[in-house]
């Protein structure tokens, strides 16, 4: 039996996310896979992403993924990492693409020319080290208000229902970096890239065990 | 606030880490897992892997060497040198890297940036550039380890660079390198200022007020160096703490 099935639907580099989770959770096993079976069967998922959305919405249509991961971030402790977070809205501008409608709002991109309280440009993707304002979700327990996460993004989201947002982050304005609704989790940040305090939330998800 | 980056950079050669002067005269840094680690637990913000020798032996212990790093080490790792197709880019990233950086062949086949990009995404295409100055306020892109002239300008380049889809910039200076004598600030400068994307500025840093200056002055958003940590001159964690008492957003 699965304990972690991490869903790859052909997007970018999974094994470090496999290797975080198996860091953290040196008994459990841990699996990346494409077979629907294998994310029905798995105690906990884990929806990764890399790359543009158009071409993650297609590659897992085209996996026969849909119907596994609806049920999966339904029923069981479920993490969305970066356009794992961004695929399950409405909508996204990247590409004018329908997500997969799990939460209500949109996915909109950073503006260009952006810039900081003493007028440096904003590069977009927002790339790097960032603090993460966060709440009381169990998922931070243990990790400090403002610690630091990494990301790599250039689009971020927008939840119609503002009681779905976790945490936040500024670049220059606050925007979503985390959404929670019962047992599924989700955050725009990179966990496996964000050394022990990414460790600590892989952790929590790991340990998690949602009403 | 987005923190400014550190990254060292790691010269690998026979699955050894080196470091030269002005791209040449090797000297031998340790080994590459180890150094790896020491940089992460200091604090370092991604670890860049350069692969300075194209022999096959040598790639399959960078492989390796890769996978090494990426089971203990759960920062961002870049890795270039001798890449050229998009095959390439995909066996990087499944050994482990997070993002590709490619110099000679973005120049030779620049559809290979946007393949790279429209396969991969953006955010793990770097596109590496070593820039000679020709003139007064003038520089030219070199390739193949700063070998070859090939009569482009840098600026230009960086801005074609960014519309085929390049994440990032890395930019070295070829007449800093090694030199320790600070960043061509004007180069980095007239670099960062025509791009939307991230500038990593490279090749001259010899202390600590040289990481300050290129942030400050060239503009960039994260700065990589390499003999200045490898020979313990300083730590990051030094490196950081300075940065952040001269008022720069960093990662403590």
């Amino acid at each position: 039996m699965v304990d972690i099935a991490i869903i790859d639907y052909g997007m970018g580099n999974l094994r470090s996310v496999r290797q975080a989770l198996q860091a953290v959770a040196p008994a459990a096993s841990v699996v990346v896979t494409d077979n629907p079976q294998e994310v029905l069967g798995a105690s906990r998922v884990v929806f990764p992403g890399q790359g543009a959305m158009p071409d993650c919405i297609r590659e897992l249509e085209a996996r026969g993924l849909r119907a596994a991961l609806l049920h999966a971030a339904r029923t069981k402790p479920f993490l969305g990492i970066c356009i794992g977070l961004q695929m399950l809205f409405e909508h996204s501008e990247e590409g004018d693409t329908p997500g997969l409608g799990i939460l209500p709002g949109r996915v909109v991109r950073f503006a260009n020319n952006l810039c900081d309280a003493e007028h440096s440009k904003l590069k977009v993707p927002h790339m790097g080290w960032n603090q993460v304002h966060h709440g009381g979700h169990p998922l931070w327990k243990g990790i400090d208000q403002d610690a630091r996460f990494y990301f790599v993004h250039s689009y971020y989201v927008c939840p119609k229902d503002t009681e779905l947002v976790q945490a936040t982050s500024c670049y220059p304005q606050a925007f979503t970096c985390a959404v929670a609704r019962d047992n599924l989790f989700a955050v725009q940040f990179h966990p496996e890239k964000s050394q022990d305090a990414g460790l600590r939330l892989l952790k929590n998800f790991v340990n998690w065990a949602p009403i | 606030m987005l923190a400014k980056r550190i990254i060292p950079c790691l010269d690998v050669t026979a699955g050894r880490v080196v470091k030269g002067v002005n791209f040449v005269e090797l000297r031998d840094a340790g080994d590459p897992v180890e150094i790896a680690r020491r940089y992460d637990k200091q604090g370092a913000d991604e670890i860049t892997f350069l692969d300075i020798t194209a022999s096959s032996d040598d790639r399959s212990i960078l492989f390796r060497i890769i996978e090494q790093v990426a089971e203990q080490v759960f920062i961002p790792l870049t890795v270039g040198g001798g890449v050229r197709q998009v095959e390439d880019v995909r066996n990087l990233l499944n050994a482990g890297a997070d993002k590709v950086s490619i110099n000679t062949t973005a120049v030779l086949n620049p559809k290979l940036v946007a393949d790279a990009a429209g396969r991969y995404g953006s955010q793990c295409i770097v596109v590496a550039i070593d820039a000679k100055q020709v003139e007064p306020d003038r520089w030219e892109v070199f390739t193949h380890g700063g070998r070859k002239a090939t009569g482009l300008d840098v600026v230009e380049w960086a801005e074609k660079m960014q519309t085929l889809g390049a994440g990032e910039i890395l930019l070295t200076s070829m007449d800093r390198d090694g030199s320790k004598i600070g960043f061509d600030l004007k180069l980095t400068r007239a670099v960062t200022d025509v791009l939307g994307i991230p500038l990593i500025a490279s090749g001259g840093v010899g202390n600590l007020q040289h990481l300050v200056d290129g942030v400050k002055l060239g503009g960039a958003d994260a700065v990589l160096a390499a003999s200045i940590f490898h020979y313990g001159e300083y730590t990051i964690q030094e490196a950081k703490q300075y940065m952040a008492q001269q008022g720069i957003e960093m990662r403590l």
